[in-house]
């Protein structure tokens, strides 16, 4: 009970606690900045980095004692702070930053910053460097707007004084703007979840204000609270099914090697009807787990259940059929209890992490997505996603429906065959 | 009108059955019949082919040539397996449900339901004297009990021929001798018996015929008295305890036509005047006779005479 129970209940739980909320809660980059420049141009950088929802700033280390004020960081200790681990990334704005802020085009005079980083994490710099082009030209539009007419004067052969002074007018004025906080940050009040990502989990839509203005608005899960619970209650449940239908499976070795399948088999008892009796109570078996799975998930994580029930139904008794016979197979297939739990330990997880039931298939590079279809887990998940994820009607599960009934069918007339050495002497 | 099986009694045959796995012959001709209302007994060493003939009877060997027939009907066949009970010598229950469960799930395996599997369930925990115990869970149960449901189990649809394969082994003289009660209500009743054993006493006890089988053929078939009768014809077995060198007691056997076994001479002589020159011999090789027993021949010296083996090798 504890088994098919409890520990799959623990693992949904645990990967719904992880992944299941990432609505409200973006993964943000660490980032320590040291502004040696302390211009305009590098505090207006300063405060478009403090102001993205995907970072979070440090300009001084942590107070060991409340109140206790610390010193700004140094390149020094920013870098002795990268390699404690202390963040992932550090960003170094040298001194002359705001005299020459932005350039376009390598080569063309601009300030270098310098950003440390620690190499185990690929995603964070480029997080970083990519934010950095983007505050640079929504928090300095001023520096963008001077280098643009320094360019211009350059090439057009130089600009009239009269062309001139209204271009410094222009930019005076803008100056001006960005002194009084008014130019755009790109993405509004940290916390609202950035435009950027598109990531719609409180179903807002958000618009970003940057030099090309984008409306993001979700048109799946625009309503769903909890986006990862039904996946992970389908891809956890999947898994635990199939250790628990090839443990249930292994009654009929015990069966076998105690003496009771002979005796059973000389009663009216046929060994298709033994199988099939086996298969339909295991069967009952695994769709009550996922019964509790889901349960469990509207109970603790708020998944929307009751709405759902008929493509619940449809996708979880196909699915238990589907395992309930992969469960015959493996047991019919060996010769001991040990042998069975070795076999179906190493073809479970194998299945499971190509299938998606550890990691979503989407984030996986093609040829393994192709690779999962082979897969029990994979057909599984897509169906459950149709029905708790994109609503869609009960009709549309056909192809999962088919895959998984046809599967369970094969697997069983398989099993069927390989228990025939049990039958007769 | 009566049917062939009332007419003539006969519950089981064999005919003829021959079974090879692979280049050994396990079942090698063997013909056999049981009426209704005996116990047939059926002793072999280990390896003679009881197993392979008890299966073939059940229907779990597909034999090579030869027939089984049980009630009339072809082994294996629905209506022979409704007509057989099979009760093998391995503990054949499931331990972690109670008797009650135990013999209902097996009920409903031979098909039984309802009214008709409860009163068979009731019949046969009162013919085990497990009532006590219908609710306890099979594995808590001590061995005698254990093997009188196993018994029980393979008697729940009220079989017409039962096949008792091995019953006591490893069970309590007290057990034991409840379990031989529980047979011999059987075969009172008019149930056809086939009863495997090691144990001569219970082979001499239950059984109306003893079938000897050994190499997977039936070497010697008949009563008791007429095994002993066709094996050492008027001759009695007279049993003689020594004192003195185990190599000298075997070496004055051996002249004799005796074996010694457990430290016991044994020899058959047809009058009791062949006695004293057997004495008069032992004493001049020095020994000293303590123990002299003189007896008719018993199934256990058919067997070792037939096959050479002792009966519990």
């Amino acid at each position: 009970m504890v088994l098919s129970f409890v520990l799959p209940l623990a693992f949904f739980s645990i990967f719904a606690t992880i992944f299941g909320r990432q609505h409200d809660s973006t993964p943000k980059v660490t980032l320590i900045v040291v502004d040696q420049d302390q211009s305009q141009a590098s505090q207006a950088l300063v405060k478009g980095l403090e102001n993205e929802s995907s970072l979070v700033v440090m300009t001084k280390p942590a107070s060991e004692k409340k109140n206790a004020p610390t010193a700004d960081y140094t390149a020094a200790t920013a870098e002795a702070a990268v390699k404690a681990g202390d963040a992932p990334v550090a960003l170094i704005i040298p001194a002359g930053f705001g005299q020459h802020p932005i350039a376009f085009g390598p080569g063309a005079g601009g300030s270098i910053l310098q950003l440390l980083n620690d190499q185990s994490d690929m995603i964070a710099p480029q997080i970083v460097v990519g934010l950095l082009q983007k505050v640079a030209m929504t928090s300095m539009p001023s520096a963008m707007a001077d280098e643009g007419m320094k360019y211009a004067d350059e090439y057009v052969g130089g600009f009239t004084p009269a062309q001139k002074a209204k271009v410094d007018e222009g930019l005076e004025a803008l100056r001006k703007l960005e002194a009084d906080g008014k130019t755009g940050t790109g993405s509004g009040d940290a916390g609202n979840g950035s435009s950027d990502s598109g990531s719609s989990g409180s179903g807002a839509n958000s618009t970003g204000a940057g030099i090309v203005a984008v409306n993001v608005r979700a048109v799946v899960g625009e309503n769903k609270k909890s986006p990862m619970i039904s996946f992970y209650a389908a891809a956890i449940g999947v898994m635990f099914l199939m250790f628990t239908a090839s443990g249930s499976a292994g009654a009929l070795l015990d069966e076998a090697e105690s003496g009771t399948l002979e005796r059973v088999l000389s009663t009216r008892v046929t060994m298709t009807k033994l199988l099939a009796g086996k298969l339909v109570f295991n069967t009952g078996l695994a769709f009550v787990q996922l019964v509790a799975m889901f349960l469990w998930g509207w109970a603790v994580f708020k998944l929307d259940f009751f709405s759902h029930l008929p493509g619940f139904a449809v996708m979880g008794l196909c699915t238990a059929f589907a395992v309930a016979a992969f469960g015959m197979l493996l047991a019919s297939a060996c010769q001991t209890r040990a042998q069975l739990g070795a076999l179906s330990t190493l073809v479970i997880l194998i299945m499971s992490s190509v299938g998606g039931s550890m990691f979503p298939r989407f984030l996986m590079p093609e040829s393994m997505q192709k690779a999962g279809l082979l897969t029990i887990n994979a057909w599984a998940i897509d169906g459950f996603t149709k029905v708790f994820w994109r609503d869609l009607p009960v009709m549309d599960l056909w192809p999962q429906v088919s895959v998984l009934l046809g599967v369970g069918v094969v697997l069983f007339v398989i099993a069927r065959r390989v228990a025939r050495r049990w039958e007769y002497a | 009108m009566m049917t062939s099986v009332q007419k003539t009694g006969t519950a089981l045959k064999v005919d003829g059955l021959v079974k090879r796995f692979g280049d050994l012959t396990a079942v090698d001709g063997v013909s056999l019949t049981v009426r209704a209302g005996e116990c047939l007994g059926l002793l072999g060493p280990n390896g003679a082919g009881k197993s392979t003939l008890i299966r073939s009877m059940v229907g779990r060997v597909h034999q090579d040539s030869g027939h089984v027939t049980v009630m009339g009907k072809v082994a294996g066949s629905t209506e022979a397996r409704m007509a057989l009970g099979w009760v093998p010598q391995e503990l054949s229950i499931y331990p972690r449900i109670t008797c009650r469960e135990n013999l209902g799930s097996f009920g409903r395996y031979y098909g039984l339901k309802g009214q008709e599997l409860k009163s068979a369930i009731a019949w046969c925990l009162n013919w085990a004297a497990l009532e006590e115990k219908q609710d306890d869970v099979a594995k808590t149960l001590s061995g005698g009990m254990k093997r009188r449901l196993n018994m029980a189990a393979g008697m729940i649809h009220r079989p017409k021929v039962v096949l008792f394969d091995e019953p006591t082994v490893g069970v309590d003289p007290q057990s034991r001798n409840r379990i031989f009660e529980m047979i011999e209500a059987l075969r009172d009743a008019g149930t056809a018996i086939v009863y495997t054993t090691h144990y001569m006493e219970e082979a001499e006890r239950l059984c109306d015929r003893i079938a000897i089988i050994d190499h997977g053929k039936i070497i010697a078939e008949g009563t008791n008295e007429e095994l002993v009768e066709r094996t050492f014809g008027r001759r009695s077995q007279v049993l003689a305890r020594f004192a003195g060198e185990t190599a000298a007691i075997e070496a004055w056997a051996a002249r004799h036509g005796g074996r010694v076994k457990a430290e016991t001479a044994e020899f058959t002589i047809e009058q009791a005047g062949e006695i004293a020159p057997l004495l008069d011999d032992a004493t001049k090789a020095g020994l000293e006779l303590e123990d002299l027993t003189l007896r008719r021949p018993n199934l256990e010296s058919v067997f070792l005479h037939l096959t050479g083996r002792e009966l519990r090798d």
